[in-house]
């Protein structure tokens, strides 16, 4: 037993993390490095089986399950952790890598989990070490932090009562596919879904990843909503009702990405659309859906990944993150322009990029079932993910108006790390072979057909050829989006100090009445329940005396009433 | 031929000490006597709890009068369990005593600390053992006096203030009490716990009994700090010294629990408790109450030491919530929490004690960069935290699993989410420490790097160890909270 444990790759990250937080210097970069790539290879000798049990109340964890599930999302895992923290050597925060570490490491305990408690576990610990990763932004992440850690232990309450109630219904513990068909497995999928940005709970996302540092995003990108992708195949696979749900988050992360100023904003938001894009295909559940939403996952880590690097680059030397202050950074910096182009393309599933080989098989699924709808709908989503993630983001932030600042590329451990995910993007796109090997169930799928690739390319040009005529009106002006998130932030700050000024004009007016209630909510509360609040403060002991005969006269009178 | 006399050795052995202890006066050999006398309790206590396991029930008749003329000590394992964790606390704390008190308590005084203490865990091992409803109120007023005379002994004059508010709330408590026994005496003829376990149930709905089970539950209500009856609590708690404050979390309010539980489930029994009446409603309702309040007032508070105690109410919230349920489920959720919140809340006040010599306070602000000037200490703080939170790997978890669990088995999937969110505040009024201790500079004037004396520091990371313990391997304390449930619920019939 303790030798599987060992031999645990997420376990090994964890640890890694821990100690890169107690080391400085030359000896922290290497075990940047080294901590992960060992994890990488830990992964692939990890057999099928069940390994690592320990026993628990009156239950059998089991700590490793290998099969090819678990296997592919630990691989992409733990080398989004390798190259992530390539790019982030030059991180100063103390915390955010070793955080990161322990968050990719529990995002590799999950997948590897055969059982709800296990899983359950790193399910927490990975909401603990992506809070961290946030908070390692600056005082101003701090509030978006707390707002996420709040969105995600809420999330694990609702899991953790799911989880408790298949228990009492009799169900086994192992983890396994189930059908929303209690209340316990609908408050599980709930609490996955939440870690998967859906709605209601999408707005989490948008709201804390673009707080992180330059190299945090990057990390955040990769695992939870990835890990909820994964459990989701694991858990609901089939589940008809994800397919609305991921349609629904395929054009939410479209219409606010296109709407977004913010360049990181812009990509989270992408995010939501691109794991809905997955989700749909858990929903269609057929083994090549299946497979899809794997591959697309694998795919999208890296690809997003790269162009948050990009962006985290653009970041880190100019210090923007607005559209509307960069742009025309191409003349001084090539390597990240090409680097987030390839990015772009990726994500618009532009023939020979990795994107093209893995959505393609999602949409594809979804026509073999004859489901009409969804495929035109994905089909139309595919434009929509161009207009804003291919040519939006890189337009207006490496192209467009310059801005007149000529930042260099960045330091080579970064540039390093982008060329690697860009040269993972173009081979994967090129050679799909290798990936479509490792896929869950066996692949009978062939991207590259004429009819397919001259599809994807009209469907490509026509939506660039709209976002150019339509630029004008595409053009970003200095606002902040609104969302759901709303009520929360500003129920948040309300509590604190009332709302922050800045929101959208035509909402400032109602939003001011709003605010100043919830302020009065906030001040009532701590009216209350503060030091000095009435059910705070010392009493007299006559009040003390009066409850208590309150109470008694309340016994008293309840055991007089017969039930 | 000792092993059958273990239960009144138990109560006697700290007796004893104490008188002892005055007559030796000089503070190390006083706290030396109340070390010694703490040891052999808990040596007492563990082969006691397996008899009582491997038996069942034991009957020890005080100067071999039989049981309905002398006193009876009844021991089973729900008893000798929650001796067991007194016993185990006063282990811990005596030899945090030493340095701890030598900073709070003048040293003239020392002795009578000692001997309070020892009458207080007399006290408090007294009403567990024994079979006799009138010596239970015996042993109530003595453990309670000895915690008035100790909480009085804290540095802040507020201390005389919360001591006397103390006293008054508990004597008010025990009269609620004795006029409860008062009136079953009168209806039963027999003080007896065990005769009255056999008549009461028999008898059905007597008024005066209903008055009596109305008085007695009000009475120990005030001793448990049952929300709204906490008030005399966070006072006691933060303004008392260090060790007492450590010792009284993880044991009075736990001790009194337990009588209310033996009132409830063995004496008067489920079906006049709880099947005929909505005392399982009120008492879910002040629960719920207790559980979201008091966590939120905790929030807000600007001492960690009032946090805790705040935060004590809150937890205490659970364990009554495990009584309502009125199951077995329920009862073994309750015991178990128990166990574990002993464990968290008097490990948290040790590493306090510890902070608030060195920083001359336990005000939240003053912590700034906990985290570097004491390392271990705030490390140890925060799990002792996550254990209130209840997160998994730490004893906090077992209880929460088995507290939603058992409300699940009732049904109430509301009361499971209930039990959840609620958990959610205390990661608020533990994520206020973190920020403190961790992401705030040290400001000036701070003292510099360095930890509490190592007598206080071990006694405290014991603790907090043991919790993360029994929240990865349960299987102890898991199996000896059924058992505790399970004699609870009628084994002496």
């Amino acid at each position: 037993m303790t030798n599987d444990m060992m031999l645990h790759p997420g376990l090994l990250l964890i640890a890694g993390g821990i100690l890169m937080a107690f080391v400085r210097g030359s000896a922290r970069s290497a075990l940047a490095v080294i901590v992960p790539a060992v994890a990488l290879f830990m992964v692939w000798q990890v057999g099928d089986g069940i390994f690592g049990r320990v026993g628990f109340l009156d239950y059998t964890l089991e700590f490793v399950r290998g099969d090819r599930l678990a296997r592919i999302f630990g691989t992409i895992f733990t080398l989004m952790a390798l190259v992530g923290g390539l790019f982030a050597l030059r991180q100063e925060s103390r915390i955010e890598v070793p955080a990161a570490f322990v968050y990719a490491g529990s995002a590799v305990g999950a997948v590897f989990a055969g059982d709800l408690i296990t899983l359950f576990l790193f399910w927490e610990l990975m909401a603990v070490g992506s809070t961290l990763v946030i908070w390692a932004g600056g005082a101003s992440a701090r509030a978006a932090s707390m707002r996420y850690l709040m969105v995600h232990l809420f999330g694990g309450v609702i899991l953790m009562a799911g989880i408790t109630g298949h228990v009492v219904d009799g169900g086994s513990l192992t983890f396994e596919a189930m059908k929303p068909d209690s209340l316990a497995h609908w408050l599980i999928l709930i609490g996955f879904l939440i870690n998967a940005g859906a709605p209601p709970f999408s707005a989490w996302l948008p709201d804390a990843y673009p707080e992180a540092s330059w190299s945090g995003t990057v990390f955040l990108s990769a695992f939870t909503t990835k890990t909820a992708v994964y459990v989701l195949l694991r858990g609901f696979p089939g589940t008809e009702i994800l397919i609305p749900i991921g349609l629904y988050m395929v054009f939410y992360g479209i219409v606010y990405a296109i709407l977004e100023n913010d360049m990181r904003r812009i990509l989270a938001y992408s995010i939501i659309n691109q794991v809905g894009f997955m989700v749909t295909g858990i929903g269609i559940g057929t083994e090549m859906a299946l497979n899809g939403a794997a591959a697309h996952a694998f795919a999208h880590i890296i690809y997003k990944a790269l162009l948050l690097m990009s962006a985290g680059a653009v970041l880190y030397r100019t210090g923007k993150r607005k559209c509307t202050d960069l742009g025309g950074l191409f003349q001084s910096m090539p390597l990240t322009t090409i680097c987030g182009t390839i990015g772009a393309l990726a994500i618009s599933a532009f023939p020979f990029t990795s994107g093209f080989v893995t959505k393609s098989m999602i949409s594809q699924s979804a026509a073999n079932e004859h489901m009409m709808i969804v495929w035109l709908l994905l089909a139309a989503a595919s434009a929509g993910v161009f207009l804003h993630a291919g040519i939006k983001f890189p337009w207006f932030v490496f192209f467009q108006k310059d801005s007149g600042m000529r930042p260099k590329d960045p330091p080579s451990s970064m540039s390093w790390a982008m060329v690697i995910f860009s040269a993972f993007c173009i081979v994967v796109g090129c050679y799909p072979d290798p990936l479509y090997a490792i896929l869950p169930y066996p692949v009978d799928y062939q991207p590259y057909t004429g009819a397919h690739v001259v599809f994807q390319l009209q469907l490509l040009l026509f939506s660039g050829l709209a976002f150019f005529l339509l630029l004008n009106y595409l053009k970003r002006t200095l606002t902040i989006t609104l969302d759901l998130d709303w009520f929360y932030r500003v129920l948040g700050t309300g509590i604190a100090s009332g709302l922050a000024a800045g929101t959208s004009s035509a909402l400032a007016a109602s939003a001011r009445g709003l605010a100043i209630r919830l302020g009065a909510f906030g001040v009532g509360l701590y009216r209350h329940y503060g030091p000095t609040g009435v059910l705070a403060r010392t009493w007299l002991s006559g009040h003390m005396v009066l409850w208590v005969a309150i109470l008694l006269l309340g016994y008293l009178v309840l055991f007089y009433v017969p039930d | 031929m000792l092993k059958q006399h273990l239960p009144i050795l138990l109560v006697i052995v700290p007796l004893i000490t104490a008188p002892l202890i005055v007559l030796l006066r000089r503070p190390l050999l006083s706290w030396m006597a109340a070390m010694l006398a703490s040891v052999v309790t808990l040596i007492i206590a563990i082969p006691l709890l397996q008899q009582a396991v491997d038996q069942g029930v034991i009957s020890y008749a005080i100067g071999t009068w039989p049981a309905p003329l002398g006193i009876e000590y009844r021991v089973d394992a729900a008893n000798a369990f929650v001796a067991l964790i007194v016993a185990l606390m006063a282990v811990f704390v005596m030899p945090y005593c030493r340095t701890g008190i030598a900073a709070e308590v003048r040293s003239e005084e020392h002795y009578l600390f000692y001997a309070m203490m020892m009458l207080c865990l007399a006290g408090l091992l007294g009403i567990l053992l024994t079979g006799d409803a009138f010596n239970l109120f015996v042993f109530l007023e003595i453990s309670s006096l000895a915690t008035y005379v100790l909480i009085a002994m804290g540095r802040d004059r507020r201390a005389l203030v919360a001591s006397y508010q103390y006293l008054l709330m508990g004597t008010i408590g025990a009269t609620l009490y004795v006029i409860g026994i008062g009136l079953l005496y009168l209806q039963t003829g027999t003080l007896n716990l065990a005769d009255l376990a056999q008549r009461l149930p028999v008898m059905g709905d007597v008024r005066a009994t209903l008055a009596a089970l109305a008085f007695i539950t009000v009475g120990i209500s005030l001793k448990i700090a049952l929300f709204p009856l906490h008030l005399w609590l966070p006072n006691a708690y933060a303004y008392s010294p260090s060790a007492v404050s450590a010792f009284l979390a993880a044991t009075a309010t736990k001790v009194s629990i337990y009588v209310l539980m033996r009132y409830f489930f063995t004496i008067f029994g489920e079906t006049v408790v709880f099947d005929a009446r909505y005392t399982g409603t009120l008492l879910l309702a002040l629960s719920l109450a207790a559980m979201f309040i008091p966590a939120v007032v905790a929030i807000f508070q600007k001492d960690v030491k009032r946090l805790l105690a705040y935060s004590s109410v809150s937890q205490i919230g659970y364990i009554t919530l495990g009584i309502s349920l009125s199951s077995v489920g329920g009862l073994t959720a309750a015991v178990a929490h128990l166990f574990n919140h002993a464990l968290t809340k008097g490990g948290m006040f040790l590493i306090l004690g510890g902070v608030v010599l060195r920083y001359g306070g336990a005000s939240l602000e003053r912590m700034a960069g906990l985290g570097r000037t004491m390392p271990i200490a705030a490390f140890a703080f925060v799990l002792g935290g996550l254990s209130l939170i209840g997160i998994p790997g730490t004893a906090g978890f077992i209880s929460k699993w088995y507290l939603v669990t058992a409300a699940m088995e009732e049904g109430q999937w509301w009361l499971a989410g209930a039990v959840m969110l609620s958990s959610l505040l205390a990661v608020i009024y533990v994520w206020r420490f973190v920020e403190v201790a961790y992401f705030r500079e040290p400001p000036e004037g701070s003292p510099s790097r360095g930890e509490a004396p190592l007598s206080m520091l071990l006694p405290g990371l014991a603790m907090i160890a043991a919790c993360l313990w029994f929240g990865l391997d349960a299987t102890w304390s898991g199996s000896m909270a059924r058992a505790a449930a399970e004699a609870l619920a009628g084994a002496w019939k």
